[in-house]
């Protein structure tokens, strides 16, 4: 790395201040007050007294059934999300005609236009007792129960993240050379074999990516198990919206966020290192 | 048959069966014809170019060979068996892209080794890894297969995708345009490479390419083609001193067209073979052919010199005079009047296509 000649270094400098001042005062600052907060007591009308104790942390366990509802549902939806938008991106990038290509990319996009809550709330209609399931008995099914379970969470993360995990993989596969693909060919690999060999391979910076996003937004959602899980299939974060709103016991809440950022910190480390790493060598972009 | 008797007979054609054949092979992209009928048989062990100008067909040609494209009528032959219709995966023949087209998320060891990893039943691990190294070392890669793609130079990229293909002693070595990404000096000595690489390995190459100095210098045979056709295949020194026609004279070196005999026709004359001197009687014997013309621009290219030089009935054309004949009659002055000439059999009379 060779410094641009000529920029003073107080140029430079002036430059950067606007970000670093922002990410200091929006990022950093909060998770301080966060820190803070997680070695203190509750005051007595819900809040925050200032202490300094391990109990919130020790006391963790106490909120097992959250975290254990997110740590499986997170990563099962987020491959399920995965395993159902490869198929759309490999279709919109390699397959579909280009004159339909931004149209179909535009539709895959098209829920987030519409309110997150109106988008659950009619799923609510057709995973209840009056949806799906009552048209499935109709059919001969027998009963059967969505709403209200983890399934119903699961169909929903689907749903809602599939927008944001078809985009990474669909830009991985379009920038794809085709002509690998002619190339593996003549090599002798039949089209099942150029596809495990050469396009899972060369798209999967971008199925992580998905997966990254996916997953982070997945880990702290609230409205989506509020709404599908009905209150029996909590996540992290409606344990946080509970102790901070409801109990006021923001220190304890405190703790388990800092929990959450921790899993989320490890995860983040994972990625990067699946990604970026290999021979030590930087692969691929983000997206 | 083997490989040496097949080398014996090298080139002509009937005496021996083609490895690669068209027959009345067409392909149509929509209303476009790219390819229009040809009949082409390469023979085992040559090594021949198809020669033309972008948008002549040839590379479709070539991608039909591999089989990326079916012909929309005739058919493809290869080693005597009709592929038409075979997808490029069950084809005994391996192709050298353009921009190389290797795998970037493969060391280049795992690029080399891929088809014979496709090949059922797999050979085994050591063989593979011995034949790799056999293949690194045939194109003067030892050692590098531990190296990513992306930290080669492009030659040796180049030498990468050859090996990659020849590891897997295809029936032909197909190579479209393999040297259009590298510089002039290294396009030369790939150029020697390649030509010793086919000697060496005794694996017939067809190569695609629209720089005709590299179809001639390479190849023993050149089939020139023209807007889907197949305009003439000869070897290199037939094409260039009996062209069929007015186009394959002027794609193939170069040359001064002038008025022919009748409308349909035209004279070309090799500008090596017009000989100039101070005045038509300096002229050489033989010479029948002599005109009085103005210099109208010199150009000195090392071993010889261009002149434009111009005459009243004629009108501009072209000389190459040889260093030589610079040492005894000097050099002649832009605007200076001199006389130009040729010899009969220099004159040949050509369909003006």
């Amino acid at each position: 790395m060779t410094r641009s000649a000529g920029r003073p270094q107080i140029l430079t400098a002036a430059l950067l201040a606007p970000a670093v001042l922002l990410f200091a005062v929006m990022l950093l600052a909060p998770l301080l007050v966060i820190v803070v907060f997680a070695f203190g007591e509750r005051a007595p009308a819900g809040g925050y007294a200032a202490a300094f104790t391990f109990d919130n942390f020790l006391n963790l366990p106490a909120r097992g059934k959250a975290f254990i509802n997110t740590l499986t549902l997170a990563p099962i939806g987020t491959l399920l999300t995965a395993v159902i938008a490869f198929p759309v991106a490999y279709f919109l990038a390699l397959r579909c005609d280009p004159k339909w290509r931004v149209t179909l990319l535009v539709l895959v996009m098209a829920p987030f236009w519409t309110s997150q809550l109106l988008r659950y709330y009619a799923w609510i209609m057709l995973l209840g007792a009056k949806g799906v399931p009552a048209w499935l008995s109709y059919l001969g099914f027998p009963d059967i129960r969505i709403i209200n379970t983890p399934w119903a969470v699961l169909i929903g993360a689907v749903y809602g993240y599939l927008p944001l995990m078809v985009p990474p993989i669909y830009v991985s596969l379009e920038k794809l050379d085709k002509r690998l693909l002619e190339a593996s060919s003549d090599l002798g690999a039949t089209p099942l074999r150029s596809f495990l060999q050469v396009t899972l391979p060369l798209a999967l910076p971008g199925v992580a990516t998905g997966a990254m996003l996916v997953f982070i937004l997945l880990m702290g959602d609230y409205i989506l198990p509020q709404y599908l899980g009905g209150g029996k299939v909590f996540f992290i974060g409606n344990a946080l919206v509970d102790l901070f709103l409801q109990s006021r016991n923001w220190p304890y809440g405190a703790a388990v966020s800092l929990a959450l950022v921790a899993i989320m910190f490890v995860t983040i480390l994972v990625y990067m290192r699946f990604v970026l790493g290999g021979s030590g060598q930087r692969r691929v972009a983000l997206v | 048959m083997n490989l040496f008797m097949y080398q014996l007979h090298r080139g002509v054609v009937g005496e021996v069966d083609s490895v690669i054949e068209f027959r009345k092979v067409t392909k149509r992209f929509g209303d476009v014809v790219a390819v229009a009928d040809n009949d082409l048989a390469v023979m085992p062990g040559e090594f021949l170019s198809i020669l033309g100008p972008s948008g002549c067909g040839k590379t479709t040609s070539l991608r039909m060979m591999a089989g990326f494209e079916q012909p929309t009528s005739g058919e493809v032959f290869i080693r005597g068996a009709n592929v038409t219709g075979v997808p490029a995966y069950r084809r005994p023949v391996n192709m050298v892209f353009q921009h190389y087209a290797l795998f970037p998320h493969l060391a280049v060891s795992a690029n080399v080794s891929y088809g014979l990893r496709q090949r059922s039943p797999k050979p085994a691990a050591a063989e593979i890894a011995r034949a790799v190294d056999e293949a690194l070392a045939m194109v003067r890669l030892s050692g590098y297969g531990q190296r990513r793609i992306h930290e080669l130079s492009g030659g040796q990229q180049q030498r990468v995708a050859l090996a990659r293909a020849l590891i897997n002693r295809p029936a032909v070595l197909l190579l479209d345009e393999p040297l259009a990404a590298l510089d002039r000096k290294l396009r030369r000595d790939m150029q020697i490479e390649l030509q010793n690489l086919q000697r060496d390995v005794g694996i017939t190459f067809l190569l695609v390419t629209h720089d005709q100095e590299e179809a001639l210098s390479m190849s023993d045979r050149v089939c020139v083609m023209r807007e889907g056709r197949i305009v003439q295949t000869g070897s290199p020194r037939e094409l260039y001193d009996r062209p069929v026609s007015r186009y394959v004279a002027d794609f193939v070196g170069k040359t001064n067209f002038f008025k022919g005999p009748s409308a349909g026709e035209v004279l070309s004359i090799r500008p090596e073979l017009i000989d100039i001197a101070a005045s038509e009687a300096e002229l050489p014997a033989g010479v029948s052919a002599r005109f009085s013309v103005k210099v109208l621009n010199r150009i000195f290219l090392g071993e010889h010199t261009e002149y434009v030089v111009a005459h009243a009935r004629l009108g501009e054309f072209m000389v190459m005079a040889p260093r030589k004949t610079e040492r005894h009659a000097g050099l002649y002055e832009i605007g200076e009047m001199i006389a130009a000439g040729w010899r009969p059999e220099a004159e040949r009379i050509l369909p003006n296509d």
